[in-house]
Parts: C-alpha cells; sequence; structure tokens
C-alpha cells in the first residue's frame, strides 16, 4: 500500500498561486466573493501566504525584511489532531495515509477545525454558490457511497471540507488499473496542484518507497515539515530556501 | 393526610394559587417576546447557515461557545450547595436548596441548547449515538452532560415529593383540576410513612454523592474539549481544576441572585436570612480567592515561557485589544472580593467619617475612574490611542491597575452604604462576578481562535444573530424559573420543618461551663 506523500520545494516556488486555482476548480471550491472573503470565509484547500503569516519584530519592516511565500495544502498529519477529535468519525486516515472528510457524517461541530494547527480545514458558512459561466462548468467528478460523500462532489450546507489531495483522481486510476487488470503503481496518479505547478516546485510520490523522489526529497538536509515540534508528523514535506 | 404549620402554608403554598398577579403577566410577555425574536433568529440561521453569525476562518468557535461554557458554569451552583452541604450535613443550607437545584436544571438545559445551536448540522444529531466515538471529547461531553441533567433532574424531584403531596394535601377549594392532578401524579402516592422517609432519605444520600463527581466531570470535560487541542493558550493542564473552580464560583452568584429575587417576591426574609447569607458569603470568598489564584497561575507559564504563539495571546489580553474585557473582568472580581471582604469588617462610624470613607470620596474616585476607563477603553473605539504614551504596553497595563486601585477608592467611600446593606451589597457582588465569569470565558476562548498558529490574526465581533440567541437564552432561563417557582413551593417545606425540630432539640442540650484547671491557673489564665 503507497503511502502518499508530497514535497514542495519553496526554493523553485514563484507563488504564483497556480496551484490554488487548479485546485479550485478540480474540486469544485465555492467562490464567496470580497466581502465574504473579509469575514474569513474564503476556501482554499491550497493557500499561498506569506511567512511568518503574522509579523513579529523579528520579521523586520521594509526595506530589511525577512519573508518567504509558503504554499499549503493539506498536511496529510499521521497523527492528525482533527482525527483525534471528531465525535462521529467523518474526518479519518485511509489505508493509504490520506486523511479524509465525509461530508454525508459530518455534523458541523467544527471541533477539526478549532483542532487543526495548520488551518487547512475549511466550512460551508452557507449554501455553495457559483455564478453562471462557472456553475456550468464544475467537475462532475465525485467520490460517493453509502453515506459517504467525498472528494469534489458540491459540499452541503454546514460540513467541513479539506483537501483530500484529490482522492477522485486515486480512486480513478485505481479503478483503471483493475480494469486493465494489472497492479496499480505509484506514478499513476498526481493531484491537480502538482500538475499545473508552474516552478515545478510539487514532486508526489510512494513515501514507503525508499527509491521514490518524495522519499529521497524528504531525507535532503533542506527538508523540514510545518510545526514539525507539534508532534502530528505531516507528510506534507517542504524544502527549505537558500 | 399531611399537616403543614399554618404560616409556612402561608408563605410557600399559598402564592402558587394566588391570581397571576399583573408584574408576572408583564415580565413573562417580555420574556416570551425575547425568546420569540431569539428562535426566529435561529430558524433563519438554520436556513441560512452559520453565515449569518460573526464566524469565519479562523474563529471557526466563538460567542455560543462562550455561552455554553458559562451557562454550564452556573449550573454547579445546585451541585455544590444543595450536594455537599447536604453530605457534610450543614443546617443552614435548608432554605436554599430547592432554589440551587432548579438553577442546575434549567441553566443546563439552557446550556446544553448552545452547543446545538452552534452545530452546523442540527438534522445530523443523531450521528453522535449512531456513529459516536468514544476517543472524542465531544462525546465525553454528551454523555456527562445528559447525565448530569438527568442526575440533577432526579436531585431536584425527590426533595420536592413530599413537599407535593403537602400541596397536594392542602389544595385551597376553586383549584383548577389539572393543578390538582399535577400534584397528585408527581407525589406518587406519597404519604409520609416510615418506609417511604427512609426509603426517601436513602435515595436523596445516594443521588448527593453520586451527583459531586458528575458535576466535576461536566466542567472538566468542557475544559477539556479547548485543552486536548493544540491551540496555544488552550493546550493547558490547569483548564480541568480551573473551569470546575470556576464553575463553582459563578454558580454561587447565580444562586444568590436567584435566592435574592425568591426572597424579595415570596417575602421569605424570615428563612432566607442573614445566616445564609454569611455562610453562603464564605464560600464565596474562598471561590474568588480560588478563582485569581489559578487565573495568576494559568497566565504565569505563559508569561515567563514567552512562547512565539502563547504571548501574543496574553499581550492582547494584557496590553491589546482585549485589554478592556481582561481588565474588566479582574476588576469584576476584585470588586467582588472587596465588598464581601472589607464592609463587614469595618466598624460602625456614625458621626467623625475619615475623609476616604466619605462620600465626596466616592464622588471624586468615580469620576476619575470613568477618565481613566475612557482613556483606556479609546483604542478600542477609535483605533488609536488618545494619549501616545497609553499605547505602551507597560504604562497601558499600569494605568489598568491604577484604574482597579482607584476603583478601591470609590468602594471605600461607599463602604458605610454597603455595610448598612450587607444582602443588596452581596447581590451587587453577585452580579459582577456573573458578569466577570462570563468574560473570563470569552477571555478564554476568543483570543485564542483569534490568533492562531498559522492563519493571519483575525477579529471577532458578534452579529445581531448571536446577540439576540443570547438574550434569548437568558430569557429563557429566567421564565423557566418563574413558571416553576409559580407551581411549586420555593423553599423545601418538609426540611425546613425537619430543621425547626433539629433547632429545638439541640436547644434542650445543655453544655456545661469548663472547670478551671491548675494549669490554666498556673499560667494566669482565668
Amino acid at each position: 500500500m503507497p503511502k502518499w506523500s508530497m514535497v514542495i520545494d519553496l526554493d523553485k516556488c514563484v507563488a504564483c498561486q497556480g496551484c490554488s486555482i487548479a485546485c479550485r476548480f478540480e474540486n469544485n471550491t465555492p467562490v464567496v466573493g470580497p466581502e465574504q472573503a473579509e469575514l474569513g470565509r474564503a476556501v482554499l484547500w491550497n493557500d499561498v501566504f506569506p511567512m511568518p503569516v503574522n509579523p513579529t519584530e523579528e520579521t523586520g519592516e521594509y526595506p530589511n525584511v525577512k519573508s518567504q511565500y509558503m504554499t499549503r495544502p493539506c498536511m496529510h498529519c499521521e497523527n492528525a489532531p482533527c482525527i483525534k477529535v471528531c465525535p462521529v468519525g467523518a474526518t479519518f486516515i485511509n489505508e493509504e495515509g490520506i486523511v479524509e472528510q465525509n461530508y454525508a457524517r459530518c455534523i458541523g461541530c467544527r471541533f477539526c477545525t478549532v483542532g487543526c494547527p495548520y488551518g487547512v480545514r475549511y466550512f460551508n458558512w452557507f449554501e455553495p454558490q457559483w455564478e453562471t459561466p462557472l456553475a456550468e462548468h464544475l467537475n462532475p467528478d465525485r467520490v460517493e457511497g453509502k453515506g459517504v460523500l467525498e472528494g469534489p462532489a458540491v459540499r452541503p450546507l454546514g460540513v467541513v471540507e479539506k483537501c483530500t489531495y484529490c482522492i477522485h483522481r486515486l480512486k480513478k486510476a485505481h479503478a483503471q488499473a483493475e480494469a486493465e487488470g494489472r497492479d496499480f503503481r505509484a506514478d499513476e496518479y498526481v493531484p491537480a496542484c502538482v500538475q499545473t505547478c508552474t516552478g515545478k516546485a510539487r514532486f508526489f510520490g510512494d513515501l514507503d518507497d525508499p527509491n521514490s523522489t518524495v522519499s529521497q526529497l524528504s531525507m535532503n538536509p533542506r527538508s523540514f515539515r510545518l510545526l514539525e515540534d507539534a508532534g502530528t508528523h505531516p507528510k506534507t514535506v517542504y524544502l527549505r530556501e537558500g | 393526610m399531611l399537616r403543614v404549620d399554618s404560616e409556612l402554608k402561608q408563605k410557600l403554598i399559598d402564592p402558587l394559587f394566588a391570581p397571576l398577579d399583573r408584574n408576572f403577566i408583564l415580565s413573562a410577555g417580555v420574556l416570551l417576546a425575547l425568546i420569540g425574536w431569539g428562535a426566529l433568529m435561529y430558524i433563519r440561521q438554520v436556513f441560512l447557515g452559520l453565515g449569518v453569525t460573526g464566524m469565519g476562518r479562523p474563529v471557526y468557535w466563538s460567542m455560543y461557545i462562550v455561552n455554553f461554557v458559562f451557562f454550564i458554569g452556573i449550573s454547579h451552583a445546585g451541585t455544590l450547595i444543595s450536594a455537599i452541604l447536604r453530605v457534610t450535613g450543614a443546617e443552614w443550607r435548608r432554605p436554599i436548596t430547592r432554589v440551587a437545584e432548579a438553577i442546575t436544571v434549567f441553566a443546563l438545559i439552557v446550556g446544553s441548547m448552545q452547543i446545538l445551536i452552534d452545530m452546523g448540522r442540527i438534522d445530523r444529531l443523531a450521528f453522535t449515538v449512531i456513529f459516536g466515538r468514544l476517543q472524542s471529547p465531544i462525546i465525553w461531553d454528551i454523555i456527562s452532560v445528559t447525565l448530569y441533567l438527568l442526575g440533577s433532574v432526579t436531585y431536584l424531584f425527590l426533595p420536592l415529593m413530599p413537599d407535593l403531596a403537602i400541596i397536594r394535601d392542602n389544595l385551597p377549594e376553586n383549584v383548577p383540576e389539572w393543578r390538582r392532578k399535577l400534584y397528585t401524579i408527581l407525589s406518587l402516592g406519597w404519604s409520609g410513612t416510615k418506609e417511604q422517609w427512609v426509603r426517601l432519605e436513602k435515595a436523596i444520600a445516594f443521588m448527593a454523592v453520586f451527583i459531586i463527581p458528575v458535576a466535576v466531570s461536566v466542567h472538566s470535560i468542557i475544559s477539556w474539549i479547548l485543552a486536548t487541542t493544540l491551540q496555544p493558550g488552550w493546550h493547558s493542564t490547569i483548564f480541568g481544576p480551573y473551569f470546575v473552580a470556576g464553575a463553582i464560583f459563578s454558580g454561587i452568584g447565580a444562586l444568590f441572585i436567584a435566592m435574592t429575587a425568591v426572597r424579595k417576591v415570596f417575602g421569605l426574609e424570615k428563612y432566607i436570612a442573614q445566616k445564609q447569607y454569611r455562610n453562603l458569603g464564605l464560600l464565596f470568598i474562598a471561590m474568588n480567592a480560588i478563582w485569581f489564584y489559578f487565573t495568576f497561575a494559568e497566565n504565569l507559564g505563559i508569561a515567563t515561557g514567552q512562547q512565539i504563539y502563547e504571548m501574543p495571546i496574553l499581550a492582547v489580553k494584557l496590553w491589546g485589544e482585549f485589554a478592556p474585557t481582561f481588565w474588566v473582568m479582574i476588576t469584576c472580581m476584585a470588586v467582588a472580593f472587596y465588598i464581601l471582604v472589607v464592609p463587614p469588617m469595618l466598624k460602625k462610624q456614625t458621626e467623625q467619617r475619615a475623609f476616604i470613607f466619605q462620600p465626596r470620596f466616592a464622588i471624586g474616585s468615580a469620576i476619575a475612574v470613568a477618565v481613566l476607563a475612557a482613556l483606556l477603553v479609546a483604542p478600542n473605539l477609535v483605533g488609536a490611542p488618545v494619549l501616545a504614551i497609553s499605547g505602551n504596553a507597560m504604562v497601558s497595563t499600569i494605568l489598568w491597575i491604577l484604574l482597579i486601585l482607584i476603583v478601591f477608592g470609590f468602594l471605600l467611600g461607599v463602604s458605610q452604604w454597603l455595610k448598612a446593606n450587607p444582602v443588596t451589597s452581596t447581590v451587587i457582588a453577585s452580579a459582577l462576578v456573573v458578569i466577570g465569569m462570563w468574560l473570563e470565558r470569552w477571555n478564554i476562548i476568543i483570543p485564542t481562535v483569534t490568533h492562531p498558529m498559522l492563519v493571519p490574526y483575525a477579529t471577532y465581533t458578534p452579529s445581531l444573530t448571536e446577540i439576540s440567541i443570547m438574550v434569548a437564552s437568558l430569557a429563557g432561563l429566567v421564565l423557566m424559573f418563574m413558571i416553576f417557582f409559580k407551581l411549586f413551593p420555593a423553599i423545601s417545606i418538609w426540611e425546613l420543618a425537619e430543621g425547626s425540630v433539629i433547632e429545638e432539640a439541640q436547644k434542650q442540650v445543655v453544655i456545661p461551663e469548663p472547670e478551671p484547671s491548675d494549669t490554666r491557673r498556673r499560667w494566669g489564665l482565668r
């Protein structure tokens, strides 16, 4: 069973936000408009923001400033704080190490959104809406089963959603391998953000395979994880700038 | 046929059958209107979504959770007073147990409603039972709050049973049929035989012991909902005991207010007397001191550690945007402490009052407080400090402490009045504590959610929906209280009668004077 992981090389990232846009169209995240965004209702499964997020005295002032751009999907923690607190098991880690979110189960208590130290989880404050041209071009892919609704399926009001490493792409790749009667290979699938990345800064693959690109890169001396000391063991790995 | 003392009947049973007076109807009408408005806003929220609140990312939890913690805290009045005092056999508890137990039940109902209101998908409530994960603190919370609610309803009902039988047997002539039925059914055929009394005492004794750990678990678990996350300011081991102590503290405050209201409305000055106020007041003072100790301990570690994610949260409380709520909370508690401790110790000064005890000193201090408070709150209103120097962290902290000292100056001036009106001053102190405890919940929850680790800092302003629902919740609590005491006696009749028998018996006991001993004489002691 592969253990999916993403490596983001901050040296190569140009902060173009292509990953955010690719994610938005792949996963049907709702559009909220500037007023709601001001209130913190914008949904960006894949966000791009300056680090440190909240400037301190150490950050300095223009022009003597230390700052970098950060691009952030879900960390898919091995020891995920969000899974531990969910009262109904609506969020869970699957056998391939992806932290999934079941929209048909979520009760909207938002304990996971408070529990996640990375702020990668989003809530549907209103019924999701798209303006006309967008509404006609939603991604039709769905991950659906008995009492299960995941992936890019349009979310109902009042549930939590998050990055799934494009779980529907994984399921499709698995289905294709099965249809062709062969074993699934770990290089058959990448999430939309990895596919689109302008600077080719994102790498995706199997962390359990010691020869995979992500395994090799995660051993790189430049590699680090966000809030490493929180003990969450993220599977999204960064390569330090410089 | 159970008989009742005619004075008790006149004070406690007759008002239940008096026709509704204008004040009752008027206040019930106003409360119902507030509840109706709140319900309307809630229905709107269900259909439109939680977007109608002031919440957003990262402020995923806000005023509903503040109110949840606050109301459940209030509900700790009943357990403490009733159960602990019953277990320890404190005689003075007798006239106030009923009020205390009623607060528990009603505050618990209103409190657990807050969490339902906060849910994004109320239609999926049953999932918590069907798919409940025992590892989640929310499921611990559901279990302990449900147990506490069932336990406290039982604990309210058990001592009520003999009273219901007394009412059933002493009904006035022209009582409506439904009320006759109500008391007959609820009294469960109580006839006051010895066997029934033995069973009742056993049941009450069991419930009193059982409910104490349940109550402690309830507020511990509420604190652990916060403390089990990694959020800065919440991830703390002190939260369990801190929340339990705070809950008992605010509970006593609510109890003082409720019992004074009952005493005033029904004219029960004879039963709810100085003794109750003094003894419960001592408990109140102790809880106040414990609260200060915990608050200091909670923040000391953060202040000395100065960790990058935790320190900003303490900083906004001490001199940032949350300074007004933080320092007003501290002021409320300090003033409550003063009101309860200092005036009773002062000598009654009739003619020559020292300058600091004169009303004009109070007026002067009040003006100084107003000016200083305006100066300190202004940055939050106009967006910038009025005086450049008050924007400095150290200066603004010192100014807040100075403000509290001047408030003490005001209190010195009104000390004689406070001493002359012990009941009113206790109610003032209680109101301050209840407000202070609400602010405490606010200061714990909101600064942390607005200052997360990897999301830009945010601000939070409650929306009209949230405020309406909070007002409706308070109104609901008061209305339930009013209706309950229109149907059931405000003081446990049989426990009062039992108490007077015990008191009578104690008067018969003669304690002999100690005989003078050689040792005492040798040391010159008489």
